[in-house]
């Protein structure tokens, strides 16, 4: 993280499920090729937060800006973000009605219009790098969680996407399939690829993250890097998180 | 020997209430199937269907081209064979995936050239609609109405759950009126009234009023099968699609369509059955097709009052569509689902 240009910016973004005030005023800069961290208690609107950033929430107030792109209510602009923004979720939501292969191609054909040899070549190099070349022409039914979860990194990964968003992608899986899935994300922030991760991964934060984020009832409370954050937090907020969860 | 049994002991015998209704239920059994075979041997008369069998079939078609007819057979039976050997043999070929769309091309090819063999012109001597009767008739409306409702109650479907107020209301508004009146009177509405709608000089043959009538009723249920299809598709798989970038028209064809019609599979070919039993009630307005030409055979003074024999008859046909059809959708669900 040797550059600091901004590629995602959120300034003051607040958000509302009807009275509920979720998200309260959040701004956050991501710098590209940075990775950053995002905890907090369950319900402290840090998915939700990360979910605006490709327009699967709306927001009501504030400006998001991605590489350059200022997010409006425009579907043509919205679809010209989500095509550089990659997102894997909690529950892999793998297409079950497609073979692993043509749940990655899906998207490069029909969206950037690739050819089918060209988006299966690069499938393929994808479905290797994250160790489950075999497995491309099962149903994502026939695989494990952590293989469910690397194939959905891969699709993502397949749009060629400038920013990864994670949420919370090890949280449905059983614990000896946590590794395999944080590894391919270990190996994708070393290659420089900007990510914005919700996790409870502590170990992952530590090692990984550039900085890690603490977001509390809809409020952004702390930001460091990561020795700091787990060593000496600055906000009594964090103390209390970090006491429960360490 | 004792494998036998001890299952007759175990599912039969069990103790003595079980015993009881085992016995009562197999004299009960006995007594009905031996009253209808007496019956179907020594009191019924089958002339009636022996003798009426061609107008059972095709009716009043005219016997010097009925080879046009074994003609539609053959393209029927040929493609048939073709889609079923490839997708619903032991194990799925590895070539179907090549074969799917001209199969599907071919299918939708041969739908002209059946209604051009059947009806003539372009050549072949014409053969107008009121003398394609019988069984030729009610499958050709179950045939049209079924492909035709099915698209349109998709439509209907994804309309209803639109965003886009205009298209929501039209197609609730469409959907509670067509299913709050009974099909008969839509029908009856079809064959009077449609031609009001029309130009003066635009004359609709009733069997295509007849279609459009079965068309209109049969979307609207289609339309709330499909709906349940659409609810069951869940709300993170049209979010990890949009979050790819596909639009509203790509996610709903590649994500959501697929997943939705999957899950209603039965209902919808339990809707197809309904709608091939419904054709009967076109012998009500006029039409000739299996029910009706039943009608009229009874009418035949050598042949007064053979109801039971000739019910019978169409019943056992109605029956072997529909059975196989029911048959074809558990194939369709076991062949989806691995």
């Amino acid at each position: 993280m040797s550059e600091q240009i901004p590629i995602i910016i959120a300034e003051d973004v607040h958000k509302w499920y009807g009275k509920f005030h979720v998200l309260q005023g959040v701004s956050l800069t991501v710098y590209r090729g940075e990775v950053v961290v995002l905890m907090g208690p369950s319900g402290s609107g840090k998915s939700t937060f990360i979910r605006t950033f490709n327009a699967l929430e709306e927001y009501q107030r504030g400006k998001i800006n991605i590489d350059g792109i200022t997010l409006s209510h425009d579907l043509r602009n919205i679809e010209a973000i989500r095509r550089e923004v990659g997102m894997v979720f909690q529950q892999f939501n793998l297409f079950p009605h497609l073979t692993v292969l043509q749940n990655i191609t899906l998207a490069p054909i029909w969206v950037r219009r690739w050819q089918k040899a060209k988006a299966e070549e690069l499938a393929m190099q994808l479905l290797e790098r994250v160790g489950i070349l075999a497995q491309a022409n099962k149903y994502p039914g026939q695989l494990s969680g952590g293989q469910q979860q690397r194939v959905a990194i891969a699709r993502a990964l397949a749009m060629q996407p400038k920013i990864m968003l994670f949420d919370e992608p090890t949280s449905a899986l059983d614990p000896e399939m946590v590794r395999e899935v944080l590894d391919v994300m270990r190996n994708l922030a070393s290659e420089g690829m900007t990510m914005v991760v919700v996790t409870h991964e502590v170990g992952f934060a530590r090692e990984v993250a550039d900085r890690v984020v603490l977001m509390d009832s809809g409020n952004l409370v702390e930001s460091a890097t990561p020795e700091k954050f787990f060593t000496q937090p600055q906000e009594e907020r964090t103390r209390k998180f970090l006491s429960q969860i360490l | 020997m004792t494998k036998q049994l001890t299952w007759l002991h175990k599912n039969l015998f069990s103790n003595w209430y079980n015993s009881l209704l085992t016995v009562i239920s197999l004299v009960l059994l006995l007594w009905v199937a031996y009253g209808a075979i007496i019956w179907a041997t020594t009191q019924a008369q089958w002339a009636v269907v022996q003798a009426n069998l061609h107008l059972f079939l095709v009716g009043r078609y005219p016997q010097s081209q009925y080879w046009r007819i074994w003609f539609v057979l053959a393209i029927i039976a040929i493609l048939g064979t073709i889609t079923a050997t490839t997708f619903f043999g032991k194990q799925k070929l590895a070539i179907a995936k090549f074969i799917a769309p001209w199969l599907s091309l071919a299918w939708l090819l041969s739908f002209p050239v059946i209604l051009w063999l059947i009806g003539g012109g372009f050549g072949l001597s014409s053969v107008p609609s009121t003398l394609w009767n019988g069984l030729l008739l009610t499958l050709l409306m179950a045939a049209v109405s079924i492909v035709l409702s099915f698209p349109i109650g998709v439509l209907l479907a994804l309309g209803r759950t639109s965003n886009l107020p205009v298209v929501r209301w039209f197609s609730i508004l469409y959907i509670e009126i067509v299913r709050g009146v009974p099909l008969i009177g839509i029908l009856f509405l079809a064959q009077v009234m449609l031609p009001l709608f029309l130009f003066a000089d635009v004359r609709l043959d009733r069997v295509v009023r007849a279609i459009a009538g079965l068309v209109l009723f049969s979307a609207a249920y289609m339309a709330e099968n499909v709906r349940g299809g659409l609810q069951a598709v869940s709300r993170g798989q049209v979010e990890a699609a949009k979050a790819l970038g596909l639009n509203t028209p790509l996610v709903v064809i590649f994500i959501v369509l697929p997943q939705a019609l999957r899950a209603v599979i039965p209902a919808i070919v339990g809707q197809f059955i309904g709608l091939f039993k419904d054709t009967s009630l076109l012998s009500l307005v006029g039409l000739v097709e299996l029910t009706g030409i039943a009608r009229s055979i009874l009418a035949q003074p050598q042949f007064i009052g053979r109801y039971a024999e000739v019910y019978l008859f169409i019943g056992l046909i109605y029956w072997i569509f529909c059975y196989s059809m029911s048959l074809a959708s558990q194939r369709l669900e076991k062949q989806l689902s691995q």
